[in-house]
């Protein structure tokens, strides 16, 4: 009925919802045991209370037909909540790269920690860890598989509210997750710290994430769904179950954020690597392959390599990285058979995981002549070449015999970060600099030459940061195991630990460069959104001459 | 190619490629993780482990909430150096009754799985409030507040419960005497200590900090600590019994 407006059954549903969850959440306010939950349980009645005041306010704003799904034949792009996710990326990826470093000199300095509860690396860490991972990560994930699954499939993103309430419920778990670890609200398990309220809520934001996606999938006007979108698919299917089977837990009470999982000793050890494991091999693997396919032909403008090798690559990526986790428990109290089995399907795991970067790299061919003149596709390929290095190093550490010296030492930090700064982070930087410019319709970026500075100093910095890992990791794990000739450990722990200190300020030194780096990145985006269109087409400066 | 072809079945079809997703990501986490379930090989049989005092039970609660598996692991491999600078090598049935385990995967610090009755509580408690007091060169934070702050046992009953759902052997005689058994465990000389330990089997019961009058956080920390490896005892302990 044209003319005719009125709240969408969703709309209504949401509402009334959120109006529910206010006076459960002002009610746990009221009687939660200890404050910090108290506080927790405020934020939530607060988030509450302004869904409702969103959704009434976002209702009496629109006209009375909802954004139509095509105009004169193409796909009404919602775009929106990418561009919110992208903004949302950049900060939490600031904030992640800063707290890293911190952390980094708090090992070299001690008195960083500053005596307080909230500013000590033991609560700090996660903080980092999640921050980088899941909020810088997942914002960047967030926009990228909304962005790509719509002009993949030709089809406008499923949904009205449902997407504005991924990102906004996304962002709002990780203001919940980080303000609790710096409370010491935490259940103590490694890159699952959030407690038990905290998993609830991400629950129901992933599952409606999923169904969007899916949605989306399944209304395309392509017939094939692209490649990009399987590994989306994967990703997003494969968290939820890691989500739900290593967050089993019994709250004490619901006026208590404390909970206690349901599995204990080895079996909750198995669980959390099988769950920790796979946040590599899925979040950040599975996922960043996906932006990997699509934004990598895009920005070289070459068809992917091999349709073959990614059918192959994608099946034995994800049926052999489950079984990888064991590794992180070579020697334990695991049985033996699991930790054979760990290492077995780790050490193949590295087949399909250059089949993923030999794809990658082998889509420059015809166009190898554009890493010279764009920076971004510049980032995109070293990525790949980190993801490379790290899936070569990852099967070697997880051979018990090398496993043996590098477990528990800064050789782990400094593989994880070979994977999180080199790939990760790079293959990131590389689709929101490609993002930015086509979600407001700029021509391109402001400068690439800030580019090109954000990728060298980052380079070097990731280069300090993952030599200074090894050499430490490396020489710690020796200095463990070492004798005298008489048959006595040579070193105390104490000593292996002072022999650190000149590698931890080359370590942070390197963290920070990186840091620097994402800096210029900010700056140059936020130039790229402020500048008018005619302003960064007229040239800002000259762009960059291919060598003779 | 015909097989290659085949493939557009789950290119075409957005549920075929989910059921297929599905099947493939769930093979290898069932063969691993099921059998450790039933598998009895799995925790060997051992004398001596019982669940977690009142008093140890809180403070574990700070041991997680300070993070202190990010730098120290509670998990002694089988490797000759470690089982000289730590001891005998860590045994699944210890952490039978951890939920969640604290194996951790980081030495920043050394591994506290056989740490219990190596310091002193004095030791512990300037070291807590000063690391660098009593180790020069250490890099740990300082944990001053765990000296001030009262340890929190006011629903350390409804803990046990949650805890006795999930399958740690606390009795209804425990559970019921959860508080008076946190302040026999935390006080020189207490008319219960006697049947604390009868509950509780080479539970120590005394006053972990110098404040008799009170029951602090870094008292709870160190009762956890205190014990940590010390519920087997390894002269007894016939590890060839275990193998098959």
């Amino acid at each position: 009925m044209p003319g005719q407006k009125s709240m969408t059954l969703g709309e209504m549903g949401l509402a009334v919802i959120a109006a529910l969850s206010a006076v459960l959440w002002i009610i746990i306010t009221a009687h939660a045991w200890t404050p910090e939950y108290a506080f927790h349980a405020g934020l939530f009645a607060i988030a509450s209370v302004a869904s409702v005041f969103l959704i009434v306010n976002r209702y009496q704003a629109r006209p009375a037909q909802l954004p139509p799904q095509e105009i004169n034949g193409k796909p009404n792009y919602n775009f929106e909540p990418v561009k919110f996710s992208t903004i949302a990326a950049m900060f939490w990826g600031i904030a992640g790269f800063l707290v890293g470093l911190i952390i980094a000199l708090q090992l070299a300095y001690p008195e960083l920690n500053l005596g307080l509860p909230w500013t000590s690396f033991g609560r700090l860490r996660p903080l980092h860890t999640s921050a980088v991972i899941f909020a810088f990560g997942g914002n960047v994930l967030l926009a990228c598989s909304f962005y790509v699954v719509q002009r993949t499939c030709h089809a406008r993103l499923a949904g009205d509210l449902a997407p504005w309430f991924v990102v906004l419920g996304y962002n709002f778990f990780i203001v919940i997750a980080g303000t609790g670890y710096l409370l010491g609200i935490t259940q103590g398990k490694e890159y699952a710290e959030p407690e038990w309220y905290s998993d609830l809520w991400l629950t129901i934001v992933w599952v409606t994430y999923f169904i969007v996606f899916l949605a989306t999938v399944i209304k395309r006007k392509e017939p094939h769904i692209y490649v990009a979108n399987w590994f989306f698919l994967a990703f997003i299917l494969t968290i939820a179950v890691l989500h739900l089977g290593n967050n089993t837990t019994i709250p004490v009470s619901i006026f208590s954020s404390k909970s206690y999982i349901v599995w204990s000793g080895v079996q909750d050890a198995m669980i959390q690597w099988w769950y920790g494991h796979n946040a590599v091999g899925f979040f950040l693997t599975a996922g960043f392959l996906a932006i990997m396919y699509y934004f990598i032909p895009k920005r070289a403008e070459r068809p992917v390599y091999s349709y073959r090798l990614s059918i192959i690559h994608f099946w034995a990526l994800i049926f052999m990285y489950i079984w990888a986790g064991p590794h992180h428990l070579h020697y334990t109290a695991l049985p033996d058979w699991a930790q054979t089995l760990g290492m077995t399907f780790s050490i193949m795991l590295w087949m399909p995981s250059w089949g993923g970067m030999i794809n990658g790299l082998m889509t420059l061919s015809g166009a190898w002549d554009k890493l010279r003149t764009d920076p971004v596709l510049r980032m995109l390929v070293v990525s790949v070449a980190f993801y490379g290095m790290s899936t070569f190093e990852g099967p070697l550490m997880s051979v018990k015999a090398v496993n043996s010296l590098s477990h528990y030492t800064d050789w782990t930090v400094g593989h994880v970060h070979s994977g999180a700064l080199g790939w990760v982070g790079y293959v990131s930087f590389g689709a929101i600099y490609c993002l930015v410019p086509w979600l407001w319709n700029k021509p391109k970026l402001y400068s690439l030459k800030l580019v090109n500075w954000h990728f060298w100093i980052s380079t070097l910095g990731i280069v300090c940061y993952i030599s200074a890992m090894w050499v430490a990791g490396i020489m710690q794990g020796l200095m463990w195991r070492a004798y005298t000739a008489l048959g006595f450990l040579e070193y105390s722990f104490l000593e292996t630990v002072e022999a650190l200190h000149p590698f931890y300020i080359i370590r942070a030194f390197g963290g920070g460069l990186f840091l620097a780096g994402a800096l210029i990145m900010v700056w140059n985006l936020y130039k790229t959104i402020v500048t008018p269109a005619e302003e960064i087409e007229a040239g800002v400066n000259p762009a960059l001459v291919p060598a003779e | 190619m015909s097989l290659w072809n085949k493939h557009a079945i789950f290119e075409k079809n957005s549920i075929l490629l989910l059921i297929g997703v599905l099947i493939v990501i769930s093979i290898g986490g069932l063969v691993e993780i099921a059998p450790l379930f039933y598998l009895k090989s799995t925790i060997e049989k051992v004398e001596g482990v019982r669940p977690y005092t009142p008093l140890e039970l809180a403070g574990r609660n700070i041991y997680v909430r300070e993070g202190c598996y990010n730098c120290h692991s509670q998990m002694i491999r089988a490797l000759r150096d470690e089982v000289e600078r730590y001891g005998h090598y860590s045994l699944a049935a210890e952490s039978m009754y951890d939920h969640p385990f604290q194996w951790g995967s980081k030495r920043n610090g050394p591994d506290l799985a056989r740490v219990g009755n190596k310091y002193s509580d004095d030791w512990h408690r300037r070291h807590l409030a000063n690391p660098r007091a009593v180790v020069a060169g250490s890099i740990m934070p300082a944990y001053p507040w765990l000296a001030k702050n009262d340890v929190d046992l006011a629903h350390i009953d409804q803990h046990m419960k949650v805890l006795a759902m999930e399958g740690v052997p606390y009795t209804p005689e425990m559970i019921e005497k959860a508080s008076a058994d946190a302040k026999a465990q935390g006080t020189d000389d207490d008319p219960g200590a006697a049947d604390f330990v009868k509950r509780y089997p080479k539970a120590q019961a005394r006053a972990y900090g110098e404040d008799k009058g009170r029951l602090t956080e870094a008292d709870a920390l160190i009762a956890y600590l205190q014990q940590l490896g010390t519920q087997v005892d390894f002269k007894l302990y016939d590890g060839k019994a275990n193998l098959r």
